[in-house]
C-alpha cells in the first residue's frame, strides 16, 4: 500500500493534529513502513473463517444499577480548564 | 408533474432514568451549567464507563412497545468525532449490533390504517450544551447533558406526507410516554427528530436524493420542515436543478431551511467496539421480566376508555394519545359518574389552558379529583356552566378545590325562587321595549331579558328557574 | 544498615519490630532520590511534604499498636499515568503537563488504604508509548546500571527507581510489554497481571483492551504482596474480574516438582542476543534440576503478534487520545483563529512525535475503507493467537521465554530505526493481546553486566503459578533483587 503526502494531511485534518511540512514529509514514510510492514505480515494468515475477537474477557452484562450518586464540585470539574468563565468551558464561537 | 415525497426520521428520547448512562450523575433537567458532572462524563483521563442497567431495560422496553425483535446479542461503539459538546472526543453509541431492529408501529391517517417500519433502536449517550455568546467570540460549554442516555429510533422511509408523519410522531410519543421510556417534554429537548427527505416523480421506482434536516423539537416544526422541505426540493426539480444530499437545518420562524454548509463529507466516525464496556445479552428470562413491566398501550387503552366510560371514540383516540392526559382522565372519571363531561373539560379547556401556557400535560396544575368535583358541582347544580368557567381559571392559577373556590367567591346558584321573582319584576319593569317586542310576537326578545337577569345575579341564578320564573311574570302582564 | 536496600516485605518487617520508623525509611528515600534523580531522572514529581505527612501519620498508628495493613509504611513510587488526587498526571506528555486530577485512581486508592506511602509520581515514555523512555516530554531517564543505556519501557522511571532503591517498589503500566520489559532492563521483578485482574480506574488509557497496572518490585514476595493490595474487582472498572482474588503470597512456595513448563522453540530463535538466549536456557535447566517437567513447544504465529499489537493498540489509542482538545484540562495552544485551529495547534504542540505517528497510524487503521482490511483483520489474528495460547495450555501450566531479545541498549541506538525498536516488545506483547499474565524476572548478566530478563507466562487468572515458579527459582539462584546499582 502506497501511503501519500495527501493521506497523512487528510489523517492529520481527522485526527485534528497540526504538521510541520517535515513532520508531514518523515512520517509519510513511516507510516508506509508500520503499515506495509504490519499488513504484509498479517496477511501472510488465512483469517477467512476466524471471528474477529474485540474482548478477551469471556464476560457480559456488566452494569451500574440506576441509582443518583453525588456530582463533584463544579470547582473540581473547571480546576483544570485552560479557559473558563460563568461556570462554563469556554472555547472559541462554534459556528452552525 | 405530480411528485411523491418520501420520508424518514431518526428520533431521539431522552430516556427516564434518574442517573446518567455511564455515571451516577443526576439526569434532573436544568440546574447551574457544569453541577451535574463527575470525571466520567466530563472525559477526564482514566475514568471508565459503567452501563446503568435500567438504560438497557427502558430501551428493551421500547423495543418490545414497537414490534421490534431484541437482540440477544448487542455491544456498544465508539462513534468518533471532535465537537465541544462532547468531551471524550467520542460518542458511545451501537453501530453494527443494536439492541432492536425490525419493528413497526401502525398509524391512521384519514381512516386508513398503515404499517411504519422501525429499522432499529440503539442506547447512546447525549451531549453537552454550547451557549452561544452573541455579542463576543467565544461559547460556553456546559456538560449536565452529557452522558444522559437516549434511544435513537430509525425509520423505514415509509411516511409520504407530513400528516403521517406527524401520526407517527405522536404515536411514538404515546408509546414512549406509556412506557415510562421517556417524559418526552419536547420543550426541554427529551424528544427531537431528524427528518430525512426525498421526492421522485409519482410513479418512479427509485428513490431520489434526500437531505436530512436535524434536531426539530416540536411536533409544529417537524410538520413545517416537512412540507416546506418537500416544496423546496419539487421546486428545485422544476427548475431542472439538482438535489444535493446534505444536512440542513429548519428556521422555523422564517418557515425555511438553509444548508449547514459544513465539511459533512469529510466525516469518517471510525466507528469501532467500546474495549471499556462488555456486551449485552438479553436472555428469555430478562426479556420476560421486561416484556411483563410494559403497561397498557395506547391502543389498548383505548379500546378500553370506549367500553368502560362510554367516550366516543374520537375522545378516547385523543386523550390516550398521551398518558399523562389519559391518565388524568382516568383518575377524574373514576371519581365522577359523568365521564363524557370529564372528556369535554380536557378536550376543550384543559387542552387550550396547555396550549396558551405551553405546559405539558404532566405538568398540570390542577388534579383530577378538583376537576371531577368541578363536574359534579355542575351536574348537582351547585353551579352553573358559566360560573364553572371561572371557577376553572381560579383552580388553574390557585390548585385550590372547586369546592372551597364556590363557597369563597359566593358563586352558589342562586335558587331561592323568591329571590330570582324579585329580579325578574326589577328586569321587566326595567325595559319595557323588550316587554313590548315579546308581546308582539318577537320571542327572541326573551333571550335579552334573560341575559339582564343572569348580569344582575352575576350569573349565579339557576338558568331554568330564571326562564320558568321569566315566563310567568310576563304571561301575567 | 541501608534502609532502601531492604524489600518491601522485609521493611514492612522491621517497621512492625519497631526497628525504625516510617518517617526515616521514608526520609531515607526522600534522601536517595535527592541523590540520584537528577542523573536518573525516574520521577517527573517528587511529593516531600505528602510522604512525610503520610509516614507520620502510618508511624501513629503503628505507634498506638493498631491493626496494621500489608504494606504500612512502605514507600513507593507512582507511573505518571495512574492518577492522583490533587498530585500532577503528566503521562510524560507536554498535553497533560498542568494536568492535576480530583480523583485517585482504584490502584493508588487500595495501596495508600494498605499504608503505602507515596514518593511521587514518575517518568514514563509520553502516554506509555514507546520501549526506552526516550519519547517523555520530561527527558529521558537513564538506566541506573549504566547511564548511557534506556532503562526500558515505556515504565522506564518505575523500573530505575526500583533498581537505584529510589522506591521500595513501583506501580507501572504495561500494555505491550512495558513493565516487563523495563523491569528486564534495570534487572527488577515486574508482573504484568491478567487483563482485569487489576482495575484500570485512572489508568490513563492508552490501549484500553490491554492496558493493566502492573508491580515493579526488588522481588517475587514484594510482587506477590503489591497483588495482594491492588488486586480484585472494582465496580468502576466494567472490565476487571471478581474472580476469587486469591491471597498471592499463599504461592511463595519452593515447589516446582511436576510443574510442567513450555518452551516455545520460536521465541528462541531470529534476532535474540546470544547471551540473553543462553542465560534464559540455563533458567530453564535450573527449573528441571528441582523437579519441573520441560518440554519444547511450538507458538508459530509469535512473529504476527507484533504487528496485531501495533494495528489494534494504535487504534484504540487514537480515540483515548481524541480528548486532549484544549478546552477541558492540560495544554492548549497560545494563538488560534478558531476552534478547529485551537484544536488542530494545541494537539499539534502538545503531543510529540511518536505519539502523533500512533494516532495516525490508529486514524488510518480505522478509517472508511480500511477497518476490515487492518483493524478487523488484526481482531482476527488476535483471536488466532489467544486460541493458540489456549492450546498450548493444554500441555503446559507455564510458558518460560526471554522478556527481551536483548538487554539494555544504548540511548539513541534505535531511534531512527522504527520497527527495530518495535521489535523490543516482540517477546511481551502476545501476552497482553491474549490476556494473558506474565512475570519478568531476572536470570543474569550478559557480557557488559547488564541484566537479563526471563518471562514465565501463565493462563488467565493463575498468577498463583508464575509466581510461585519464579519464587523458586529466585530462591535456588539468590535472585538478583538485591542488585547494587554500583552508584
Amino acid at each position: 500500500m502506497a501511503i501519500t503526502k495527501e493521506d497523512i494531511e487528510r489523517l492529520a485534518d481527522l485526527a485534528r493534529l497540526n504538521l510541520t511540512p517535515e513532520e508531514i514529509e518523515k512520517l509519510t514514510g513511516d507510516m508506509e513502513t508500520i503499515i506495509n510492514y504490519s499488513m504484509n505480515k498479517l496477511n501472510e494468515l488465512n483469517t477467512d473463517d476466524v471471528l474477529p475477537m474485540e474482548h478477551v474477557l469471556p464476560i457480559s452484562n456488566v452494569f451500574r444499577e440506576d441509582i443518583c450518586e453525588k456530582s463533584f464540585d463544579r470547582e473540581e470539574i473547571l480546576k483544570n480548564a485552560p479557559e473558563k468563565a460563568e461556570g462554563c468551558f469556554l472555547v472559541p464561537k462554534v459556528v452552525e | 408533474m405530480e411528485y411523491e415525497v418520501v420520508i424518514g426520521l431518526e428520533i431521539h428520547a431522552e430516556l427516564d432514568t434518574r442517573s446518567k448512562i455511564y455515571c451516577g450523575c443526576t439526569t434532573e433537567f436544568g440546574g447551574e451549567p457544569n453541577t451535574h458532572c463527575c470525571p466520567i462524563c466530563t472525559g477526564m483521563p482514566g475514568v471508565l464507563p459503567v452501563l446503568n442497567k435500567t438504560v438497557v431495560e427502558y430501551a428493551v422496553r421500547a423495543g418490545l412497545a414497537a414490534n421490534c425483535a431484541i437482540s440477544s446479542f448487542s455491544k456498544q461503539d465508539r462513534k468518533n468525532y471532535f465537537y465541544p459538546d462532547l468531551p471524550k472526543a467520542y460518542q458511545t453509541s451501537q453501530y453494527d449490533l443494536p439492541l432492536c431492529k425490525n419493528g413497526y408501529l401502525e398509524i391512521e391517517v384519514d381512516g386508513s390504517v398503515k404499517k411504519i417500519g422501525i429499522t432499529r433502536i440503539h442506547i447512546e449517550e447525549d451531549a453537552g450544551k454550547l451557549i452561544h455568546d452573541e455579542s463576543g467570540k467565544v461559547s460556553y460549554v456546559d456538560y449536565n447533558r452529557c452522558g444522559v442516555p437516549l434511544i435513537e429510533i430509525v425509520t423505514e422511509p415509509d411516511m409520504r406526507s407530513s400528516a403521517e408523519v406527524k401520526a407517527f410522531f405522536e404515536k411514538l410519543k404515546s408509546i414512549l410516554e406509556y412506557t415510562s421510556v421517556s417524559d418526552c417534554k419536547m420543550q426541554e429537548g427529551s424528544l427531537r427528530a431528524d427528518v430525512n427527505l426525498s421526492v421522485r416523480p409519482k410513479g418512479q421506482k427509485e428513490f431520489g436524493t434526500r437531505t436530512e434536516i436535524k434536531n426539530l423539537n416540536s411536533v409544529r416544526a417537524i410538520v413545517r420542515a416537512v412540507d416546506g422541505e418537500a416544496r423546496r426540493q419539487i421546486s428545485v426539480l422544476e427548475r431542472n436543478g439538482v438535489i444535493v444530499q446534505e444536512t440542513r437545518r429548519w428556521d422555523d420562524e422564517k418557515g425555511e431551511s438553509y444548508s449547514m454548509r459544513d465539511k459533512e463529507e469529510a466525516h469518517d466516525y471510525r466507528y469501532f467496539p467500546e474495549p471499556d464496556l462488555t456486551p449485552v445479552v438479553v436472555d428469555e428470562a430478562w426479556l420476560d421480566k421486561i416484556r411483563s413491566s410494559i403497561p397498557e398501550l395506547p391502543d389498548e387503552r383505548r379500546k378500553r376508555f370506549i367500553a368502560e366510560y362510554g367516550i366516543p371514540a374520537y375522545d378516547a383516540a385523543f386523550i390516550t394519545g398521551s398518558k399523562p392526559l389519559a391518565d388524568f382522565f382516568e383518575a377524574a372519571a373514576k371519581e365522577s359518574k359523568n365521564a363524557k363531561a370529564i372528556s369535554n373539560w380536557i378536550m376543550g379547556d384543559v387542552m387550550k389552558k396547555l396550549n396558551d401556557t405551553g405546559l405539558e400535560p404532566l405538568d398540570m396544575p390542577i388534579k383530577p379529583e378538583s376537576l371531577s368535583r368541578l363536574v359534579s358541582l355542575i351536574d348537582e347544580n351547585v353551579i352553573s356552566g358559566k360560573i364553572a368557567k371561572q371557577v376553572f381559571e381560579i383552580m388553574w392559577d390557585t390548585g385550590e378545590d372547586p369546592a372551597d373556590i364556590v363557597e369563597k367567591e359566593g358563586l352558589k346558584v342562586v335558587t331561592d325562587t323568591e329571590e330570582i321573582r324579585s329580579i325578574v319584576i326589577q328586569v321587566i319593569s326595567a325595559n319595557p321595549k323588550s316587554v313590548e317586542d315579546y308581546k308582539s310576537g318577537k320571542t327572541k326578545a326573551i333571550g335579552f331579558l334573560v341575559g339582564q337577569i343572569m348580569r344582575e345575579t352575576k350569573g349565579k341564578a339557576d338558568p331554568q328557574a330564571v326562564n320558568r320564573l321569566l315566563k310567568e311574570e310576563l304571561d301575567k302582564l | 544498615m541501608e534502609l532502601t536496600k531492604l524489600t518491601a516485605c522485609k521493611a514492612a518487617d522491621k517497621i512492625r519490630k519497631k526497628e525504625f520508623s516510617v518517617p526515616e525509611l521514608t526520609q531515607a528515600y526522600l534522601d536517595r532520590i535527592g541523590e540520584l534523580n537528577e542523573k536518573i531522572g525516574a520521577y517527573i514529581t517528587v511529593c516531600k511534604q505528602d510522604a512525610g505527612k503520610q509516614a507520620d501519620n502510618i508511624q501513629k498508628k503503628i505507634d498506638n499498636n493498631g491493626e496494621l495493613p500489608l504494606l504500612a509504611g512502605i514507600p513507593a513510587g507512582i507511573s505518571d499515568n495512574i492518577c492522583t488526587s490533587g498530585v500532577l498526571t503528566s503521562c510524560g506528555s507536554r498535553m497533560l503537563s498542568n494536568f492535576v486530577p480530583p480523583y485517585d485512581a482504584t490502584a493508588v486508592k487500595k495501596l495508600s488504604q494498605n499504608g503505602a506511602v507515596m514518593l511521587g509520581k514518575l517518568n514514563m515514555d509520553e502516554f506509555a508509548m514507546g520501549s526506552s523512555n526516550e519519547t517523555s516530554w520530561y527527558g529521558q531517564v537513564k538506566n541506573p546500571l549504566d547511564y548511557g543505556r534506556v532503562p526500558g519501557g515505556s515504565s522506564g522511571g518505575a523500573a530505575a527507581a526500583v533498581a537505584s532503591q529510589m522506591a521500595c517498589f513501583a506501580l507501572g503500566s504495561d500494555t505491550g510489554g512495558s513493565v516487563r520489559l523495563a523491569s528486564s532492563f534495570c534487572g527488577v521483578v515486574g508482573l504484568k497481571p491478567t487483563y482485569g485482574a487489576v482495575s484500570r480506574y485512572g489508568l490513563v488509557a492508552f490501549a484500553s483492551s490491554m492496558d493493566q497496572i502492573a508491580p515493579v518490585t526488588r522481588d517475587v514476595a514484594d510482587c506477590a504482596a503489591v497483588m495482594n493490595s491492588i488486586a480484585g474487582h472494582d465496580p468502576l472498572d466494567s472490565t476487571s474480574r471478581d474472580y476469587g482474588h486469591e491471597d498471592y503470597t499463599l504461592s511463595l512456595k519452593s515447589d516446582v516438582k511436576g510443574l510442567k513448563i513450555g518452551l516455545p522453540k520460536e521465541y528462541f530463535s531470529g534476532g535474540i542476543q546470544k547471551e540473553v538466549k543462553e542465560k534464559v536456557l540455563d533458567a530453564a535447566k535450573v527449573f528441571e534440576s528441582l523437579g519441573a517437567e520441560i518440554e519444547e513447544i511450538s507458538l508459530p504465529l509469535l512473529e504476527y503478534a507484533l504487528p496485531a499489537y501495533y494495528i489494534i493498540s494504535s487504534a484504540e489509542a487514537s480515540s483515548n487520545l481524541a480528548q486532549y482538545d484544549g478546552i477541558k484540562y492540560g495544554y492548549r495552544t497560545r494563538q488560534f483563529e478558531d476552534l478547529v485551529d485551537l484544536y488542530k495547534k494545541t494537539r499539534g504542540e502538545g503531543f510529540g512525535e511518536e505519539v502523533k505517528r500512533r494516532i495516525l497510524v490508529g486514524t488510518y487503521v480505522l478509517g472508511a475503507g480500511n477497518y476490515d482490511a487492518c483493524y478487523n483483520k488484526a481482531l482476527k489474528v488476535k483471536r488466532m493467537i489467544f486460541e493458540e495460547y489456549q492450546n498450548a495450555y493444554q500441555k503446559v501450566e507455564v510458558i518460560l521465554v526471554p522478556t527481551a531479545p536483548s538487554t539494555a541498549f544504548k540511548i539513541g541506538e534505535k531511534t531512527a530505526d522504527l520497527l527495530d525498536m518495535y521489535l523490543n516488545d516482540v517477546y511481551t506483547v502476545p501476552v497482553n493481546l491474549a490476556g494473558l499474565c506474565a512475570i519478568s524476572v531476572p536470570c543474569g548478566f550478559d557480557s557488559s553486566g547488564l541484566p537479563v530478563g526471563m518471562q514465565l507466562i501463565g493462563k488467565p487468572y493463575d498468577e498463583g503459578t508464575i509466581l510461585r515458579a519464579a519464587f523458586t527459582y529466585e530462591k535456588y539462584t539468590g535472585g538478583n533483587g538485591g542488585i547494587d546499582c554500583g552508584i
